[in-house]
């Protein structure tokens, strides 16, 4: 335990001193969520009705974009390898590194969607649920990013493969965070169904992401 | 030298394979060339047309073939990537990364039928429904598992990338349907498969599971060649670079 806490320590500590993946990730969210009403046309009308789809969307893309960091950087310095012949699983070397990678790039996005909402004009009831769902999905964006890491590691155009990849198994987690935001905006389904599903999904991914994610990292060290 | 050898020692049991896939090759091609062309008979002259679909009905007999070998091409690899994950079989890498592109083509035939049908009936080429849409998923599961084999050089370890690649998927694949089944559906339920029997009637039940029966035969022909053609393809590989170490030692004895 004492293991895994220091090394998602060392993980945000280098996310901190490095700085760049977060204002990359945060500045792509920006960018994609203003540039949809300039292809869309200013109606607040339209747009306060797709504004969870297309905040849910930006949110994938954006934590998406800097998913193949995860281990990319550990890998060049060598220093993947060291931790990998540490004492820690690998399987928890990799939760920590998507625990960190959540805190570091999940958690900004999701505190920014709700004034990114604001631009597209999210009914005013809706912001805490926007920002709750997202909190429950996000980590597992982060545990499935690590997978498509640990896939395309050390390939030339992984970066590239990591989204064709892994966008597809996003789908279940988008689908059920804009649901359960739908269901408070326009209901008639209840908030809740859809939010223990997606409370399910995350956990359910909490656990097996590791496990497939290790593996492909054995695979990618030998 | 060594890594050679080992190659050769692995490709020993695809020997078997070549000789028994090869003796079994033609019966298999005939008995699927035979079923077809029952199928197509039944399907086209006997099977009675729709009171409301008039002829278009006749593209669901292929339609609903394709779907379904769209889904087994996926548990085909499936369960070949559990074989390469647990024991490390060559076969099974082949076979897994055999089966991907016909499981990819039946996949996007099943959308292409599909859509062909929905213009005349529904109205429009594409709807976002939930069968559709799973169906959609799986071309790209299909898509990635293809692209992850070309992106990794060395047969073995991209092997064992796509089959990791592939099980997260068929853990994901129960999980994409039933979310997706959340939205409004516009296809139809299904009517064969059902606990209190099939839903339709014989004339149509018999060409429909007689085409099935061909493309699912179909399906297994294509397999056993495009197995065939990754091994031979190993082989002419392993050859050529056995022929520059043997080029290179012989300049090397020579310098």
């Amino acid at each position: 335990m004492k293991e895994f806490i220091s090394l998602v320590r060392r993980d945000l500590r280098l996310a901190r001193r490095e700085g760049g993946a977060i204002t990359t990730a945060l500045g792509f969210y920006l960018i994609v969520v203003a540039i949809l009403p300039l292809g869309l046309g200013p109606d607040l009308n339209l747009l306060s009705r797709i504004a969870p789809g297309v905040l849910w969307v930006a949110l994938l893309l954006a934590a998406l974009l800097s998913a193949d960091r995860i281990f990319h950087n550990d890998l060049e310095d060598g220093s993947l390898e060291v931790i990998a012949l540490g004492p820690l699983p690998l399987e928890l070397v990799v939760a920590a590194k998507s625990l960190a990678h959540w805190i570091s790039i999940g958690i900004p996005l999701a505190i920014a969607a709700p004034v990114l909402a604001l631009l597209l004009n999210l009914p005013g009831d809706a912001f805490w649920v926007l920002f709750l769902t997202m909190m429950t999905g996000t980590p597992a964006l982060s545990f499935l990013g690590a997978i498509g890491a640990a896939l395309t590691l050390g390939l030339r155009r992984g970066g590239q493969l990591l989204s064709l990849l892994i966008l597809p198994l996003y789908v279940p987690v988008l689908i059920f965070g804009v649901a359960a935001m739908n269901a408070v905006i326009t209901g008639p389904a209840p908030f809740l169904s859809s939010y223990l599903i997606l409370l399910a999904l995350t956990l359910a991914t909490l656990v097996l992401a590791p496990i497939a994610a290790a593996a492909a990292l054995r695979l990618n060290l030998q | 030298m060594t890594e050679v050898q080992g190659t050769f020692n692995r490709l020993a049991n695809p020997t078997r394979f070549l000789a028994l896939s090869g003796a079994v090759l033609p019966w298999l091609t005939g008995l699927t060339v035979a079923l077809l062309l029952v199928g197509l008979y039944l399907a086209f002259f006997v099977a009675p047309e729709d009171y409301l679909q008039g002829q278009t009905v006749k593209i669901m007999y292929i339609h609903v073939p394709f779907a379904w070998i769209a889904m087994m091409g996926y548990s085909v690899i499936t369960v070949a990537s559990i074989g390469s994950l647990i024991w490390r079989h060559p076969l099974a890498d082949v076979a897994a990364k055999a089966a991907a592109p016909i499981g990819a083509c039946f996949t996007l035939l099943a959308l292409v039928t599909g859509s062909l049908w929905g213009k005349p009936m529904w109205g429009t080429y594409w709807v976002w429904d939930a069968r559709l849409t799973s169906v959609l998923l799986l071309l790209f599961l299909y898509l990635g598992l293809m692209a992850l084999w070309q992106a990794i050089e060395e047969p073995s370890r991209a092997g064992r990338a796509a089959a990791i690649l592939a099980l997260v998927g068929s853990v994901n694949i129960p999980v994409i349907k039933f979310s997706v089944d959340w939205w409004n559906t516009l296809h139809q339920p299904a009517s064969v498969a059902r606990l209190d029997g099939p839903a339709i009637h014989p004339s149509i039940l018999l060409p429909l599971l007689v085409m099935a029966a061909a493309f699912t035969f179909l399906f297994f022909v294509l397999h056993l060649m495009a197995m065939r053609t990754e091994i031979l393809r190993r082989r002419v590989q392993v050859l050529r670079l056995t022929q520059v170490a043997a080029a290179g030692s012989v300049t090397g004895a020579r310098a």
